[in-house]
């Protein structure tokens, strides 16, 4: 399927400025219905299963079926992404062997990305058709 | 074949039209564009230049990283010389690239992966026991930033291991923080490039439309970065059900950055290159952490390392090429075995783990499988959850490694793509022709590039393509100062362009009622139906996975006359809704680039990289004629290609 949509836990994230995983999708793929204001990816076979629509859901509500052509029915891989961790649940289509792993994210607070913090922005113009970067010059050997 | 009809907005309606001046337009979302947006904000109060960012996505999650990386593949060091990155690339690209490309490139690269660090991408450290500590640990611990002088963990000898779930997400807050997002148009997809009334050979702006309402953008500037990808998805993958979505490369990667410069005659390179991954079979896990860090081998069906196997052999067919073993070598060694039946390849990761927990502590193990499964999960989750479906553990048992379908691309392991100018005059030596007055400037003026799109210059990957983006920028910038006083004029009618984009919407909606059934119609194709056809004849005629990579002028010349007729086909295409209308912009673009490739192999009359393709009419490497960059450019008034060559100089002794 790839991504799909739990009916049960999608509300079409009507309380948000923009349906979350609509807004994400890389390829396009997930789509609002209207009339049942429930998310679903609407080309299976273009989806490159990146997850974003999964981490990104605030209902929790969409979660991976594994390509049908690759890939046997039971196992699944689960995220929980937060703002500076991810922490990933696998569990084997045994459903006995469970994988839990926590990885960092990001070391800065989001949103708080400032390029030119702390920098001294170039005023030469000239210096355009010089090697180097507004953050030092290139290196020379 | 009848005229191609035009769009008389009989049965769509007309959309409304937004046009937005600019000076600096860049087309495409990626690490590219995202390098390019932040340079440019940073020379903005000097030029006093406005930059505009146009991406089909959402920046946050587009582009080659929008799963995330496990790895930044390009960090020169200070325990590294530019040079020896140079003759890397040389080696892997079979001996023929820009050095005056790659040099520069290395000289600046190491500055965008210390702004990343920076911006908050965790890069994992030594701790002071020598032990391997995530980013978020090495910060915690007070352990040196790479800019003031720490050291990376090194996978191979330009790789550093990350925790790169999020490099995309920061790599986009920093563009967006530095150009605003007032400045930054998602969800427009550009299909056609506008070029200049009074000089044919210049580009001032761009045309496409909204993914998510009813309504067409023109874009008016003074000069361009285009760089929005390779090709994925021009062959017939492997996986031809729902797991065709799981590419090695990104699915969305439709060609655009060469097909619209293309289109108004800009020059290509070595577009008869291509990247073939040996990559875990199906789910396109990553491979080189786990030859280079975890040090596994990879074996044919009856444990035999076909590297060593296969070496000698490889060196006699292609003498002077396999001293070192560059990456399309190593797939035709693989390749060899699977020829000749003692298929499947195997990567033996149980061995490669079970020799690891020799030395190491049953915490120290702990984390190495940790670091094991993030390497999928940062990149290719799909991969991981193979291994959950199928019940296996890497340390337990081994998994299949497989050569994938062919990619064109411009910054891994590959250099196909535009033919640009260098960075300054005999720059380390070289020829007075590779460089025409701006760094990464097409043949086209005013028009830029970088990361996939500028070729004969690969292994530049995520962070490389972030810095190149950075000095096309600059460049950029210094072209659009020196003609402050151009006017310039759309020589494009922009209602006929409009109308041409929205032409598939007309045409589905004046033939839908013809048929009972939408998918089959006399008066149309889908652009699916489009994509499958082009598939289809890539790989059974140019050399895809169904003949083993392998083919020759009779097929290619059989594969040309398909093509030639599904691009008049391609005028015929209907879409229903907006999405449709991309895909169908997306599948003209992967049209336009597979035919570069086809034309280009056709012209190559050689098998310069064994393992990515063979000609079995030519199946040596031939340097007498053939160690040349083989440029061709595209008339698209007259539908016809013209090539010429010319001779690769080596710069780097």
């Amino acid at each position: 399927m790839p991504s799909y949509v739990i009916v049960e836990k999608c509300d079409g994230c009507k309380a948000l400025d923009k349906t979350a995983c609509q807004y994400i999708c890389p390829n396009d793929l997930m789509i609002l219905d209207h009339q049942s204001m429930k998310a679903f990816n609407q080309e299976p076979d273009q989806c490159w299963e990146c997850y974003n629509c999964v981490k990104i859901c605030p209902q929790q509500a969409i979660e991976v079926r594994h390509y049908a052509d690759i890939m046997p029915l039971g196992s699944s891989t689960y995220p929980m992404r937060g703002t500076d961790s991810i922490m990933w649940t696998i569990k084997f289509r045994d459903q006995k062997t469970v994988k839990r792993f926590k990885f960092p994210i990001r070391t800065t607070a989001e949103g708080s990305i400032d390029c030119f913090k702390g920098k001294t922005l170039p005023s030469d113009v000239a210096a355009l058709k010089q090697p180097g970067l507004y953050t030092g010059p290139a290196r020379k050997e | 074949m009848s005229e191609m009809e035009t769009c008389r907005w009989s049965f769509c309606e007309k959309p409304p039209v937004e046009t937005i001046e600019t000076d600096l337009l860049l087309v495409g979302g990626g690490m590219a564009c995202t390098g390019a947006a932040v340079e440019a904000a940073a020379w903005a109060k000097a030029t006093g230049l406005k930059v505009t960012l146009v991406d089909k996505a959402a920046l946050d999650r587009s582009g080659a990283v929008a799963m995330g990386l496990s790895a930044i593949n390009t960090y020169i060091g200070p325990e590294n010389k530019v040079a020896d990155y140079v003759k890397m690339v040389r080696t892997d690209l079979m001996g023929i690239i820009r050095e005056d490309l790659v040099y520069s490139l290395g000289a600046h690269v190491d500055q965008s992966v210390q702004d990343f660090e920076d911006w908050g991408l965790p890069i994992w450290k030594k701790d002071a026991e020598g032990h391997t500590v995530d980013g978020q640990t090495a910060k915690d611990e007070g352990i040196p930033r790479l800019m003031d002088g720490g050291k990376c963990v090194r996978s191979g000898r330009w790789q550093c291991m990350i925790n790169g779930e999020s490099y995309k997400v920061i790599v986009a807050e920093a563009a967006k923080n530095a150009i605003g997002m007032e400045n930054i148009y998602e969800r427009v997809f550009i299909v056609k490039l506008l070029t200049d009334k009074n000089n044919s050979n210049r580009v001032c702006g761009a045309v496409g439309f909204s993914v998510r309402e009813h309504k067409a953008y023109v874009f008016k500037c003074k000069a361009m970065i285009i760089a929005c990808g390779g090709v994925v998805n021009v062959f017939r993958p492997r996986s031809v059900g729902e797991g065709q979505g799981r590419a090695w490369y990104p699915v969305w990667n439709a060609g655009s950055t060469y097909a619209m410069p293309a289109e108004i005659g800009a020059k290509m390179v070595l577009m008869e290159n291509r990247f073939v991954p040996a990559r875990f079979k199906d789910g396109y896990g990553p491979v080189g952490a786990w030859f280079l860090f975890f040090k596994a081998v990879a074996t044919n069906c009856y444990g035999e390392d076909y590297m060593a196997k296969n070496w000698e052999r490889v060196k006699k067919e292609y003498p002077g090429y396999a001293d070192n073993p560059g990456t399309c070598l190593r797939n035709h060694a693989a390749m060899i075995e699977m020829r000749e039946g003692r298929g499947p390849i195997m990567m033996q990761t149980q061995e490669a783990m079970a020799r690891l927990a020799e030395t190491l502590s049953k915490k120290e193990l702990k984390h190495l499988e940790a670091e094991a499964w993030e390497d999928f999960l940062d990149m290719s989750i799909s991969a991981a959850s193979l291994w959950a479906s199928y019940n296996m553990e890497p340390d337990k048992v081994p998994s299949e490694i497989i050569p994938s379908e062919p990619y064109l691309l411009g910054s891994h392991a590959g250099c196909a793509g535009l033919w640009v100018s260098g960075p300054s005059k005999n720059y380390m030596g070289a020829p007075d022709k590779w460089f025409w007055g701006y760094d990464r400037m097409t043949t086209v003026e005013g028009l830029f590039t970088a990361g996939d799109g500028v070729g004969a210059s690969g292994h530049k990957f995520s962070s490389g393509s972030h810095v190149e983006g950075r000095m096309a920028a600059k460049a950029a910038l210094a072209f659009i100062l020196d003609h402050k006083n151009d006017k310039l004029e759309a020589a494009q009618n922009i209602d006929d362009v409009i109308g041409q984009i929205y032409l598939p919407y007309e045409i589905f909606e004046k033939y839908k009622n013809y048929t009972s059934a939408p998918d089959i119609n006399p008066n149309y194709l889908r652009p699916r139906q489009i994509q499958s056809r082009l598939q289809k004849l890539m790989d059974e005629y140019v050399a895809g996975c169904s003949t083993m990579y392998m083919t020759n002028k009779p097929s290619l010349l059989e594969g040309l006359k398909r093509l030639t007729l599904l691009k008049e086909d391609a005028m015929k295409v209907a879409a229903s809704d907006l999405h449709e209308l991309m895909r169908a912009w997306e599948q003209y673009h992967r049209i336009l680039a597979g035919e570069a490739h086809l034309r280009h192999i056709l012209f190559r009359e050689e098998s310069r990289y064994p393992g990515y393709y063979y000609r079995s009419d030519f199946l040596a490497i031939d340097d007498s004629k053939w160690k040349v960059f083989t440029i061709s450019q595209y008339d698209k008034n007259t539908n016809e290609w013209k090539f010429e060559t010319e001779p690769y100089k080596e710069l780097v002794k």
